[in-house]
């Protein structure tokens, strides 16, 4: 059972202010992202149409607390098929920055961007790797980068404070 | 009238290849038959050893963020002058629509200029062109010339073609290059070089890769679903031109098989790799001892044996 008294009537304006969730309002529930989705239609766990309903009704907390906003594979079927331009998936990567910005972060997604802060990319290249362009013929690659570390310090990424100037 | 290159013409395509997290590291047998068909095609690809990650990763996390990565790679390109050529579809799209969303939006572009500078002493102004590899086959180099560049027969091939999702989509940032419905470049592509490019039930679904991190069971069901396909259409393989969905289909086929207590063994090639055998180039030369199901019968097939 769903308590009015617990809805966010202003979770939709926090989302259509997002980059990406400008049109959330437009969605009327036809169901078209639901049926065409690879995911859901190996679990029931995720179902973009559900999701979108609970956004519009303001149950905030059970959204950006979820695991669910975390199962859309950005594959963009529902974003060519959606009759309102509703851009699901962007609507998704909108509500999954308001929960990383509320600290609401999944540990493997953490994990990315503690990869990525490190090398620059997420898989380490090293010596090895280098050394077996060498012998394949390839040119080499710049093993590791300070400015994808400096741009998540600098947007206060990665848990920490933010830097001020 | 087509342009007749050689192999040093000046109006051969120029690009930097962006090769992104994946590839160096996961996928070499891409990145080796891509250039190797490359400089058989005339097509120049140059190098940015700073290249870092595109920013796809980050979009979910911050948007800001993802767009002064993607700005970053752009800068380095446009130092150099050259359009991006990606190997990875999720690059592409993550780079297109950076791009587009750059280029569109003025006060966006003043204010990640700013940041740009002061933070890492870059800056781009919006003139850097992306594409994919693939696309410069389809587009530049053309089925005609293709063709005509075949010196093995693989007419005894059945090819299963696998788009994924972001070499077509979003279609609006891709200026409509074909219908993410029902595309047809990489079927065409693959009639070029001889072999039969085979339909099959779920053929425009995703690899399920977006979601590995988060969940591996679910994305190993979306991608089984697709072997299943593949599998009861009897294809000697499947052609990819993502190395991320190679991930899926190839590196995790194993743990598929485990899982689902089944067999498939279905040998999983990049596109340039079957180019390349077309064009007459030795196996070994396209980085077929790298793939992890081997293509011992697919080569059989087409008279030619792994190194």
């Amino acid at each position: 059972m769903i308590h009015s008294n617990t809805l966010d009537p202003n979770f939709k304006f926090l989302i259509a202010r997002e980059p990406g969730g400008e049109n959330i309002k437009k969605c009327f529930s036809c169901g078209t992202c639901s049926v065409g989705c690879p995911i859901r239609e190996v679990t029931e766990r995720y179902n973009p149409r559900r999701i979108i309903r609970m956004a519009l009704l303001g149950l905030k907390r059970d959204v950006l607390d979820s695991e669910f906003i975390w199962l859309c594979a950005s594959c963009y079927t529902c974003f060519e098929r959606c009759p309102q331009n509703v851009r699901i998936p962007e609507l998704m990567n909108a509500i999954r920055n308001i929960a990383v910005r509320e600290g609401y972060l999944p540990s493997s997604i953490k994990m990315q961007l503690d990869l990525l802060s490190s090398f620059g990319r997420l898989l380490e290249v090293t010596d090895f790797e280098n050394e077996k362009r060498r012998e394949l013929d390839l040119p080499p690659i710049q093993e590791k980068t300070e400015d994808i570390k400096k741009i998540f310090e600098k947007l206060g990424l990665h848990g920490e404070e933010k830097i001020e100037e | 009238m087509v342009k007749k290159r050689s192999k040093n013409s000046p109006f051969n395509p120029q690009y930097t290849l962006f090769l992104g997290c994946t590839v160096p590291v996961r996928a070499l047998n891409y990145e080796i038959s891509a250039r190797r068909v490359a400089k058989e095609l005339g097509i120049h690809l140059s190098d940015i050893p700073e290249f870092s990650c595109c920013g796809y990763p980050v979009k979910s996390m911050n948007h800001y963020a993802y767009l002064l990565m993607a700005s970053l790679n752009f800068a380095l390109a446009e130092k150099k002058g050259l359009p991006i050529c990606t190997l990875c579809s999720a690059c592409c799209g993550a780079l297109s629509e950076a791009n587009h969303e750059i280029q569109e939006d003025e006060a966006l572009r003043k204010r990640l200029n700013e940041d740009l500078y002061q933070w890492l002493g870059k800056r781009y102004e919006g003139e850097v062109r992306v594409t994919h590899f693939i696309r410069v086959l389809q587009q530049e180099i053309g089925v005609k010339r293709i063709t005509e560049e075949i010196r093995t027969d693989l007419s005894s091939l059945h090819l299963a073609p696998h788009y994924g999702c972001h070499y077509t989509k979003p279609s609006t940032i891709y200026g409509r290059i074909e219908d993410p419905e029902n595309p047809t470049s990489l079927d065409e592509l693959i009639e070029a070089i001889g072999a039969k490019s085979i339909p099959y039930e779920n053929k425009l679904q995703c690899c399920g890769g977006g979601v590995l991190a988060i969940d591996e069971g679910v994305a190993l069901a979306v991608a089984r679903s697709k072997l299943e396909y593949i599998r009861a259409h009897q294809a000697d393989a499947m052609v990819l031109l993502c190395p991320f969905c190679n991930i899926m289909y190839e590196s995790n086929q194993r743990k598929i098989e485990k899982v689902y207590s089944t067999e498939y063994k279905l040998p999983i090639l990049f596109y340039p790799q079957l180019l390349g055998l077309a064009m007459g180039i030795e196996p070994d030369e396209l980085g077929i001892k790298m793939n992890r199901v081997r293509p011992t019968g697919l080569l059989k097939k087409i008279h030619m044996k792994a190194g």
